[in-house]
């Protein structure tokens, strides 16, 4: 039964990991961007989050009405400006440009909140409450609130993307800028909502993750980051469902290897990784259109 | 917006598309070398010209994929010169690259659809050109992969046509086709036509190009070498512009062809 559980816990787990993760592949998918920042940037959102709920007391959950959208404003502005200026030249100046960011926002939020991690509090209820299936299986409300709230972006994200006008020309402009600007589409725009969505993610990701943890100046890099890498590489790149199991087949496996031995959860997650890396390359789920 | 009394198919009227002295460079090397030309309503203008001769280079770059050194390109009068690729398209410069380019991940009605989405207006929609070509209805929901070549090319031409150009550019549409297509695709021209578009087409196939066109420019190094109506050239006088021969310019002033 305590294998039951620990797989049970791990696909929830693995729902937060997607969140983490589909702002990533959506923004390698459409821009060829690698976004060294991603992570930092859900940080700053959460902080974002616990700024705006000291200041303005809304409801904590309902803090994402004010933040995704400060946060897709922001992907927008920097796709235009830091971004679209080091893409113009070439995509290691990109991974340089994206890598700086990580720094200034790293260093900038241990300058200003100090090294003190921080939590949302979502309240007592939630993030302690849980309901028993069985006898010894707990899930909790928390993770299977933010596993439903990455099945409702990832199915948003995929809609959006197959039926809106601009879901068809994000996908056309990843398949070939010039010939949508012979179209008429004006890449650099489309580039810009691109970022403006996958920020959105990120700042979901970033308020799901203080609630669920502990945000420190540098969670961004030592743990969504890479997270959102492992599972976009276990996942396949640029397929949303293969980042939802991506996710959670990197939860699967930390949980299990907690299971093993508590201090082998990262590493059962990342031998995984490493795993995938060198037996399926191009991910469990691999991209549509190559065929 | 339009230039006073411009009829749409008017010959000898205001030039549709005027470029002037236009020089282009990829890096050190010169593609383009004071090149001329006037397109008027209606139109097929074909640039011929051997492998490497700037022809593509010569389309791009009045698409706005280029941006030329010196010269100036106007479309219906004003000046394009310094405008984006998005915003000639919206104006009514629509190319068809070479390779077709089609958006691969994307349905053939997907492809059509953004090639609708900045539309002018105009007499073409996804419905004329599912008329048109029934097939595509049909074959909709395929991915552009599944299509023939030929087939790739004529949605590649919808996808274009929807857009309502008034310049419909068409960038070696043979390129890696049977003779059979080809002959089917260039059937269709007088059905584009008919719509009052003007056609500005590169082509290295002359005897294709000499069948459809109602002027020919020819391009040697990225220069003009011969420029007229096909009717007042001799097939020596093509072949000597096409490969660069001695007498090829007394074959006709080069360049100054399309001067009043």
């Amino acid at each position: 039964m305590a294998w039951v559980n620990a797989i049970i816990q791990g696909v929830l787990t693995g729902g937060l990991y997607a969140l983490f993760a589909c702002g990533l592949s959506l923004m390698f998918g459409v821009m060829k961007v690698v976004n060294l920042a991603h992570g930092d940037l859900a940080v700053v959102a959460g902080y974002l989050a616990i700024g705006v709920i000291t200041v303005t007391h809304v409801p904590v959950l309902w803090s994402f009405l004010i933040v995704v959208p400060l946060m897709a404003v922001l992907g927008y502005v920097l796709q235009r400006t830091l971004i679209q200026g080091a893409l113009d030249r070439s995509v290691l100046i990109t991974l340089m440009v994206t890598f700086g960011l990580s720094v200034v926002i790293e260093n900038g939020l241990l300058q200003f909140f100090t090294a003190n991690s921080r939590g949302i509090g979502a309240g007592l209820a939630l993030v302690s409450g849980s309901f028993t299936l069985g006898s010894q299986i707990q899930i909790g409300y928390l993770p299977l609130l933010i596993f439903a709230v990455a099945v409702v972006v990832l199915l948003g994200l995929q809609y959006f993307l197959s039926t809106s006008r601009y879901g068809r020309l994000i996908r056309a402009v990843a398949d070939d800028q010039e010939a949508a600007q012979l179209a008429g589409a004006d890449y650099r725009h489309v580039f810009g909502i691109a970022a403006a969505i996958a920020f959105g993610t990120v700042a979901l990701a970033g308020i799901a993750y203080g609630m669920y943890s502990q945000l420190a100046p540098t969670t961004g890099t030592d743990t969504i980051l890479l997270f959102a890498f492992a599972a976009v590489v276990i996942g396949g790149l640029g397929s949303l469902w293969g980042t939802l199991l991506g996710g959670v087949v990197l939860g699967v496996a930390q949980q299990i290897g907690a299971q093993i031995n508590i201090s082998d959860e990262l590493l059962a997650g990342y031998i995984v990784f490493l795993a995938v890396l060198v037996l399926r390359p191009q991910g469990l789920i691999s991209r549509r259109a190559s065929s | 917006m339009t230039a006073a009394g411009n009829g749409d198919r008017g010959e000898n009227g205001t030039p549709l598309l005027e470029v002037t002295d236009l020089v282009v460079h990829h890096g050190q090397l010169q593609a383009l070398n004071a090149i001329s030309l006037r397109v008027f309503p209606g139109d097929v203008y074909a640039i011929i010209g051997a492998n490497g001769a700037g022809k593509s280079t010569l389309l791009r770059t009045i698409a706005g994929l280029h941006r030329p050194s010196t010269g100036s390109v106007l479309f219906d009068g004003r000046d394009v010169t310094g405008l984006r690729p998005e915003r000639r398209a919206a104006q009514g410069i629509v190319m068809v690259p070479e390779g077709r380019r089609l958006f691969g991940s994307l349905s053939v009605e997907e492809n059509l659809q953004v090639g609708a989405s900045y539309a002018r207006q105009g007499p073409w929609t996804i419905e004329r050109v599912y008329e048109m070509f029934s097939w595509m209805r049909e074959r909709r929901n395929q991915l552009t992969a599944q299509l023939s070549g030929g087939e790739q090319q004529t949605v590649a031409i919808g996808r274009a046509l929807v857009a309502n150009p008034r310049v419909l550019m068409l960038d070696e549409l043979s390129l890696g086709l049977a003779p059979v297509v080809v002959q089917r695709i260039y059937g269709m021209l007088p059905q584009i036509l008919g719509t009052g578009l003007t056609v500005l087409l590169v082509e290295q196939d002359v005897s294709q190009a000499l069948r459809v066109a109602s002027r020919i420019h020819c391009l040697l190094e990225g220069r003009t070498t011969l420029e007229g109506k096909p009717a007042d050239v001799t097939a020596d006088q093509v072949e000597a512009a096409y490969f660069g021969l001695a007498d090829a310019t007394a074959a006709g002033p080069p360049g100054e062809g399309s001067e009043p």
